[in-house]
């Protein structure tokens, strides 16, 4: 069953096209990586599938919903906040720079959402969270503040953090990129292990091998298409001449 | 004069001090609230409340306080004939001039914090009601901690502008003893007693810091 597609997908800043009718599927349990070089619009994808980004046109539907309701004069008009607020609490974001509450422990991290917008009880959304840092090896960090964290600690709460609400679907992006190389390794384990348990994902990310470990499905996108769709044998054996010119610079490295 | 003048001066002024005290905090508890709201309101995407926000603050940090405390009391009068209460006048005035004050320092604060708090909010479910309270203002208190000690500290000072509509705080008694002792002291004194009002503001605002910096 899809979890998410995206159909004919634009998406226009004024008269930049970033993303130019694309369509995709990702269905329950799988991981879908996008590779692509930098302004190939990715990131905007993501964006748009979290509503933090207004498409242009074409549609987006998680979990059975649809983002956009009708088309007015080829202008979407967006479905009704009561559906908006389910598709949002039916996908997670972990952004590139974490984006924790700073003023906030690790553990009111992961609750205050639980408490304040699904309307858990404290102890129980307290329970969720410990239960998550144990899994994850945090739980000693728990009632730290996010400045007291490393990079790779930061991202692996923010992950946890996101998947503490239970999403139908898991968005990164660029999840490793802006931490120190020596803390790369400790955030992509617990992606794996995500992976692993069926986790339905979308990573945006320049960690190839790490791709190639994780993917059910991996679209190679570049100035605002899809250039190539595939398994991920697509990063070994990518047909397209811009895919093997983009992996080459990653795999001589 | 001799120490038992300055001991009744002493005494007359403090009792002063209950009516300065009065328009400070009835001033910061309504526009502490209202400055946050001003600034929501200068800050959203509705150009013409915005704009009407940005003309109010202009025309308040435009004109001097004396001015604006005139107009709010005699304005009533001479438009419509209403005379109403001086102490009430005041605290209208003051609240309309340090809304604008606060609101602009509330606005810096929160146009500081990076967008991306907001849209980690957004994707964790909350609406903007609790985006803000929960996660947006919590973290401007700390930003504008050091502007908001400087405006406070000028409001104490700036009760005493009270008298000018004849509200009688502690400045006014202290020139009125000034004139009745024939001398400076009783000013010196009522110097000294904002500087210990002051100091007493400064120390509550170092605390309320330190209680911040639990985070960076």
């Amino acid at each position: 069953m899809s979890v998410l597609e995206v159909k004919e997908l634009s998406k226009k800043y004024d008269n930049l096209e970033v993303i130019k009718n694309i369509s995709f599927n990702v269905n329950e349990g799988e991981t879908l990586v996008i590779l692509g070089p930098s302004g190939s619009g990715k990131s905007t994808l993501l964006r748009c599938i979290n509503n933090l980004e207004k498409i242009t046109s074409g549609n987006i539907t998680i979990n059975g919903k649809e983002m956009i309701k009708e088309y007015k004069n080829s202008i979407p008009i967006y479905n009704d906040k009561k559906i908006l607020n389910k598709i949002n609490m039916d996908t997670g974001m972990v952004f590139q720079d974490f984006n924790l509450f700073p003023h906030l422990t690790v553990k009111e991290n992961i609750t205050e959402s639980l408490i304040y917008v699904l309307k858990m009880d404290k102890k129980s959304a307290e329970d969720r969270a410990c239960e998550l840092l144990q899994k994850m090896g945090l739980i000693n960090k728990k009632d730290s503040y996010p400045c007291d964290l490393s990079g790779g600690q930061k991202q692996r709460i923010a992950i946890i953090r996101a998947l503490a609400i239970n999403p139908k679907i898991l968005c990164m992006d660029e999840p490793t990129s802006s931490l120190d190389p020596e803390l790369v390794g400790e955030v992509l384990e617990v992606i794996k292990k995500l992976a692993k348990e069926k986790v339905t994902m979308i990573i945006v990310t320049h960690e190839i091998k790490f791709a190639e470990e994780v993917a059910d499905k991996v679209i190679f996108m570049d100035k605002g298409i899809i250039i190539e769709e595939g398994n991920s044998n697509l990063i070994k054996k990518p047909k397209e001449k811009r895919t093997k010119e983009f992996l080459k610079r990653f795999l001589n490295v | 004069m001799n120490i038992k003048q300055i001991i009744s001066v002493i005494k007359i002024l403090f009792s002063g001090i209950g009516m300065s005290l009065k328009i400070f905090i009835i001033t910061l508890i309504i526009a502490i609230p209202l400055g946050i709201i001003v600034a929501l309101i200068r800050n959203s995407k509705n150009k013409i409340f915005s704009y009407l926000m940005k003309v109010y603050i202009l025309i308040i940090r435009g004109t001097p306080i004396m001015l604006q405390i005139i107009v709010v009391y005699f304005c009533p009068y001479y438009l419509f004939n209403i005379k109403y209460d001086r102490f009430v006048a005041i605290i209208i005035a003051f609240v309309i001039n340090y809304t604008a004050y606060f609101s602009e320092i509330f606005r810096s604060g929160i146009n500081s914090i990076s967008i991306g708090q907001s849209e980690a909010a957004y994707t964790l479910g909350f609406n903007k009601f609790q985006t803000f309270f929960l996660i947006l203002l919590p973290q401007t208190i700390k930003i504008i901690l050091p502007a908001m000690s400087n405006e406070v500290i000028s409001l104490i000072k700036t009760t005493s502008l009270a008298q000018i509509i004849g509200v009688t705080e502690m400045f006014a008694l202290a020139q009125k003893q000034a004139s009745y002792n024939f001398s400076v002291i009783p000013l010196v004194l009522v110097g000294m007693y904002y500087l210990v009002l002051v100091f007493i503001i400064s120390i509550a605002f170092s605390r309320i810091e330190r209680k911040l910096e639990y985070y960076s």
